[in-house]
């Protein structure tokens, strides 16, 4: 559980982790059905319509002013997202 | 009022009645019933009064679409440019999106009025709305039910008549179980039928916008609205859609329906059998030819899939989730995994951490074979035996929700419980078909839904089928008192 909601970057407290703990085993459990399914020479689904490897043409448009895209960062410098140190 | 868009429409073309004032009434409304049933996050009073004089403009003109001047709501998962999107969440409780999502520009090209943003289970995890970061959404039916999930608070803002329609998104059922858990008509339709450029992503292969409306001719009035190719969605499909309004007729013979019988499962409340037998008999007695005895083995698997498909991309999507470039932002700390970890901790709330567990865990070394890649395999197998029925049949007929409405506090302690909830519309996404759900009755005064399932890009049959059914039937007239 733990070493998961590291691999998630989710903070989580002790109280939740036991609860989740329980939570999670139970819906486990129940998807344990699945391996009752023969699924020998079926091909996964990832989405269910026929569109392949759709492209389109490189071509220049406009985007977003910076402004309207910087709005919302909650913390700004100038024209770039202010960030906290990742290597220290 | 309870006024349908194809009335409201007639209303404002006869010059009975100005948009200014259909838009204030509707702002009455919503003022005189929303401290009970809290179905909209944010009220856009301001913004639907300015959209409804330009809309009277357009209409002096002539200039004008079944849609225009018409209030609706619209889920708060869908960007609205300048109108705050939370998808009910800490995380996005301030963010105002830079853009508007495809769906709002078609909206807002027809004319529109938005009177506001509804609310939903957090990201749309949910089955209840009660998983709303802000407030749960009460059942008009009764207060002390939910309204279902997650477009709880667009199906309620339909039922309360606190707009004329609303739109919601459905990634396992999320417009047909609340439309049936609130005497509404809930369309999803097929997967790439309608784009989801700026619709918040939950689970990118399952997610699909669509209508929740008083009748089928307003469902098809709204389809007609929103479908269509987008270049901005690499999933949205280059094919022509249709006039939906041309299908509506009440009519049924020649058209072969399905009943499956794995979706009348146990567990299942004996008065939404008794009903769904009833309606089923209205539909062979309008002329469908019925075949009772069809069989979907795979159906009891589609929970399984749903719970690990659905988390393992929400896990994916949600990563964005950083506090860097907008939302909820973590600042006391300098260190910045700290900062990553305790946003995310304290921006989601436990249903969405859940998920991201739950999907982080199929994906993660080890175990993706097991979970996540035989999903995507029993995914293959529930596709397959749909298309086969389909050769068959017209149409698949089934119940929304094997229960009326439950109670508010019921499940939230038990999220296994809560996804059993969704049994029979979650295997119509893992195959990204088009249902749609229709009044069908009454227990005890808690309403009952109807699901119709149509072949992919098949919604004329169903909505063919619905309108039929409607015509036959007075369950939609019915309307909540509040």
């Amino acid at each position: 559980m733990q070493h998961i909601a590291l691999l998630a970057r989710l903070g989580v407290t002790e109280a939740e982790l036991e609860r989740f703990r329980e939570q999670l085993s139970n819906i486990l459990e129940n998807f344990q059905i699945l391996q009752q399914v023969d699924t020998t020479d079926v091909p996964p689904t990832s989405q269910s319509i026929p569109l392949q490897n759709v492209t389109k043409d490189d071509k220049v448009a406009p985007s977003l002013p910076p402004d309207d895209v910087l709005a919302n960062a909650p913390q700004r410098e100038g024209e770039l997202f202010r960030v906290k140190a990742v290597l220290e | 009022m309870q006024l349908t868009i194809h009335e409201a429409q007639q209303l404002l073309k006869n010059k009975k009645l100005s948009s200014v004032e259909l838009t204030k009434a509707y702002l009455e409304r919503i003022n005189k019933v929303e401290s009970k049933v809290h179905a909209l996050v944010t009220v856009t009073d301001e913004l639907a009064l300015k959209q409804a004089k330009k809309a009277d403009q357009l209409i002096a003109q002539g200039d004008t679409h079944p849609l225009t001047g018409i209030p609706a709501v619209i889920k708060d998962n869908m960007c609205t440019k300048g109108v705050r999107t939370t998808c009910s969440s800490k995380m996005l409780e301030n963010f105002v999106p830079p853009y508007e999502a495809t769906v709002v520009e078609k909206l807002n090209s027809c004319g529109v009025v938005t009177v506001g943003k509804a609310n939903m289970d957090e990201f749309a995890m949910g089955s209840s709305t009660e998983h709303s970061a802000f407030f749960p959404t009460h059942n008009p039916w009764d207060l002390n039910r939910v309204p279902g999930g997650s477009s709880g608070g667009s199906a309620v803002a339909v039922a309360a008549d606190e707009t004329v329609y609303a739109l919601g998104s459905d990634t396992g059922g999320s417009i047909r179980q609340p439309a049936g858990f609130c005497s509404v008509a809930g369309l999803k339709p097929t997967y790439g039928r309608v784009s989801r450029y700026g619709l918040v992503a939950f689970a990118s292969s399952l997610d699909q916008i669509g209508p929740l409306t008083k009748d089928i001719t307003d469902c098809a009035i709204v389809l007609n609205a929103i479908a269509g190719y987008d270049k901005r969605d690499s999933t949205s499909v280059p094919s022509p859609t249709p006039d939906y309004t041309r299908c509506l007729t009440a009519d049924l013979k020649g058209l072969a329906i399905g009943v499956p019988k794995e979706y009348f499962v146990s567990g299942m409340q004996s008065e939404v059998e008794t009903s769904m037998r009833a309606a089923i008999n209205k539909l062979e007695e309008l002329g469908a030819k019925v075949d009772w005895e069809v069989s979907l083995p795979h159906t009891p698997h589609a929970l399984a899939v749903y719970y690990i498909i659905a988390p393992s991309e929400a896990s994916a999507n949600l990563a964005r989730y950083d506090g860097v470039k907008y939302g909820f932002s973590y600042g006391d700390t300098d260190n910045m995994w700290e900062a990553l970890e305790k946003t995310r901790q304290f921006g989601f709330g436990d249903e969405v951490k859940r998920r991201i567990m739950l999907g982080t865990y199929a994906l993660s070394a080890g175990y993706y074979d097991a979970y996540y890649l035989k999903a995507q395999k029993v995914r293959t197998l529930i596709r397959r035996e749909f298309d086969q029925a389909f050769e068959k049949y017209d149409a698949l007929v089934t119940p929304t929700s094997p229960t009326v409405p439950f109670k508010i506090g019921e499940k939230i302690d038990d999220p296994l419980q809560m996804y059993l909830s969704d049994v029979c519309t979650l295997p119509i996404n893992i195959a990204g078909l088009p249902a749609i759900s229709i009044p069908a009755g009454f227990a005890d005064g808690l309403p009952i839904g109807m699901q119709l399932i149509g072949k992919p890009f098949g919604e004329e049959t169903i909505l063919k089928i619905a309108y039929a059914y409607e015509q036959a039937t007075e369950w939609h007239k019915r309307k909540p008192e509040i």
